[in-house]
């Protein structure tokens, strides 16, 4: 999948997140989360997760999360990546 | 460093004084007398009236590391700790310390007085940022945290000698005599005041409602009142109201409100001379307003309703459903209102509502109390002084002490709060001891102390979703994933001092 333009998915709400996508020379990933001491590493296993399935290999994605679940997290990131690799 | 008998490793000593480390909540017995003060004398046509604090602090002898208090009834609203802490500073005193019955966010104010040396050391919780700073080393203020019951039984033994109390008088006449009930910082009950007004060597009343000789009621007597000050303002009374104060409307909290309520009904102890407690979060409420509704039906009267009294609480005085509410804190504008107008509304001193020292507290008469949580863990300790990030952010309050005298201690807890799992093998920081919490109640599903397996019995014979709490923890668990543990410094940075003086934890520096 082709990122195409910036585009952003989510909200600030507790148990969301907001997902920031736009294209990049390489694949990029910035995490920041109210509970990165605790699910750092289960946040960064379901990103990539996604971004494997999508097959997304260049585009700079940033997470502001506020304690979601996993479902929250794959169904704003696939949101974010599909709006993203559609014509603006 | 030695192990409690939780399994927490305690310092031997801390800011210079040795520690007790936990063993169980009811065997730890006092020895000695009540702590005193000094006699005094004054004579007709002595006056008590100052000019101002800086004039009380230096008529009250203060000096270098020497202990004040103050009382937080105008909890965030308050604004005399800081106007105390600035005068204590102008006049060239340094190594203060501060034994106030709580500390809350408005205080930031006096973090720069701790850096300058000024303030030495809390003998007492927080609530917020000096916490939060002190947990990332940020700065250097050891604290010891204290239970109301405790740190009535503090002052009382004599552990913390308070040098000088100074004393919010929302009513006060020229010679000391005053009550919380009126005036612009009207705050109710001046229950945790009463302990300091018996017990510190100088009691100073701060006031901004100078009325007429005498002040009525009189909460407070002229007897202990060595001085009065007036000045323009104690603080905002529309800030004692610090989170919702209204039930809660959110599906996940009513549902478990309303299990709460049927654990209340299924415990056997709602029958008339019923009593309970609640705090002022929006669950606790709801569970209030279920067993209100199971009251009414069944027409049982209540003996009383004890705590941080909320309006809540008054409105079931009112319509009789408890003979008399026990106030040693008003959680809001219609509590205190209340207070100066309901005969059966009764102000009473930390030390009767929850002292483990004296011949009896109030909450050893307790049916249920319903308490909140940050986390729980399999032994059912309760955690609610550290957050999620490891930073000690909230004061015990009354939590430790009313879970070790009710009858019924029941934890009302959503079982998930931003991903965080309200189960785990071990909370951060343990609070209050498993052996005193009975049940805890999430909505999905309610866990009962071992101990209670007749309990536990009558809830499945109700059909409520009793689960063993690792079989909560692990649904939990599949839900969120496994939190990684907080990681620590060796450095201690405050002590959670059990209602007894023993030590129950400590709050390590977070590691960056």
């Amino acid at each position: 999948m082709e990122i195409r333009r910036k585009v952003q998915a989510g909200t600030m709400q507790s148990s969301d997140l907001m997902v920031f996508v736009e294209p990049a020379e390489k694949l990029i990933i910035e995490i920041e989360s109210t509970v990165i001491k605790q699910f750092e590493h289960l946040i960064r296993a379901k990103v990539s997760e996604v971004l494997d399935r999508l097959e997304v290999t260049r585009a700079a994605v940033r997470i502001t999360d506020r304690g979601a679940l996993d479902y929250a997290i794959e169904a704003r990131l696939e949101s974010a990546l599909r709006r993203a690799a559609t014509e603006g | 460093m030695v192990r409690n008998s939780l399994g927490r490793l305690i310092p031997e000593s801390f800011n210079g004084k040795n520690v007790i480390p936990f063993s169980d909540p009811f065997s730890l017995q006092p020895k000695g007398f009540r702590a005193s003060r000094p006699l005094t004398r004054l004579n007709p046509g002595q006056k008590k009236l100052l000019p101002g604090l800086r004039e009380a602090i230096q008529a009250a002898g203060l000096k270098d590391g020497m202990t004040i208090s103050t009382h937080h009834h105008l909890r965030n609203g308050d604004a005399l700790l800081a106007q105390v802490v600035r005068e204590i500073d102008a006049l060239g005193l340094r190594d203060i310390r501060i034994a106030s019955s709580s500390i809350h966010p408005a205080h930031a104010e006096i973090i720069p007085f701790i850096e300058k040396g000024v303030i030495s050391a809390l003998e007492c919780g927080v609530n917020g940022l000096i916490g939060e700073l002190v947990s990332r080393g940020e700065l250097s203020c050891p604290i010891t945290v204290r239970t109301h019951g405790g740190r009535a039984r503090a002052l009382i033994s004599g552990e913390i000698p308070v040098d000088v109390a100074f004393i919010a008088a929302p009513c006060c006449d020229d010679y000391g005599n005053m009550n919380g009930y009126y005036g612009p910082s009207a705050c109710g009950s001046l229950g945790y005041a009463q302990v300091d007004a018996q017990h510190a060597r100088t009691v100073v009343a701060v006031t901004d409602n100078l009325v007429p000789y005498p002040a009525s009621p009189v909460s407070i007597p002229q007897t202990m009142i060595d001085y009065v000050v007036r000045i323009d303002t104690l603080g905002d009374p529309k800030k004692i109201v610090s989170t919702t104060t209204r039930i809660t409307t959110d599906p996940v909290g009513l549902q478990i409100a309303k299990y709460a309520a049927q654990v209340i009904e299924a415990a056997g102890v709602l029958c008339d001379g019923f009593s309970f407690q609640t705090g002022s979060g929006g669950i606790s409420l709801a569970v209030a307003d279920n067993v209100r509704t199971l009251m009414r039906s069944a027409g049982i009267k209540g003996s009383f309703g004890c705590g941080g009294i909320t309006g809540y609480f008054v409105d079931m005085l009112e319509e009789g459903l408890f003979e008399t509410l026990f106030d040693v804190q008003c959680f809001d504008l219609k509590a205190v209102d209340s207070i100066g107008r309901n005969r059966h509304h009764l102000e009473i001193s930390a030390d009767m509502y929850a002292n483990p020292f004296n011949a009896g507290a109030v909450v050893n008469r307790l049916d249920a109390v319903i308490l909140g949580a940050t986390e729980v863990d399999v032994d059912f300790n309760v955690n609610v002084n550290t957050e999620s990030n490891g930073y000690l952010l909230h004061n015990t309050g009354g939590h430790s002490d009313t879970a070790a005298g009710a009858r019924l201690a029941i934890i009302v807890a959503p079982s998930i709060r931003g991903r965080l799992p309200i189960v785990r093998d071990a909370v951060t920081t343990v609070t209050t001891p498993g052996e005193t919490v009975d049940v805890i109640v999430t909505e999905r599903g309610i866990a009962v102390n071992p101990r209670h397996q007749g309990l536990r019995g009558e809830l499945l014979r109700r059909g409520l979703p009793v689960k063993d709490i690792r079989q909560l923890q692990e649904e939990i668990y599949h839900i969120t994933g496994r939190p990684r543990p907080l990681e620590f410094e060796d450095e201690v940075v405050a002590l959670i001092e059990y209602r007894d003086g023993s030590i129950i934890d400590v709050v390590r520096k977070v590691k960056k």
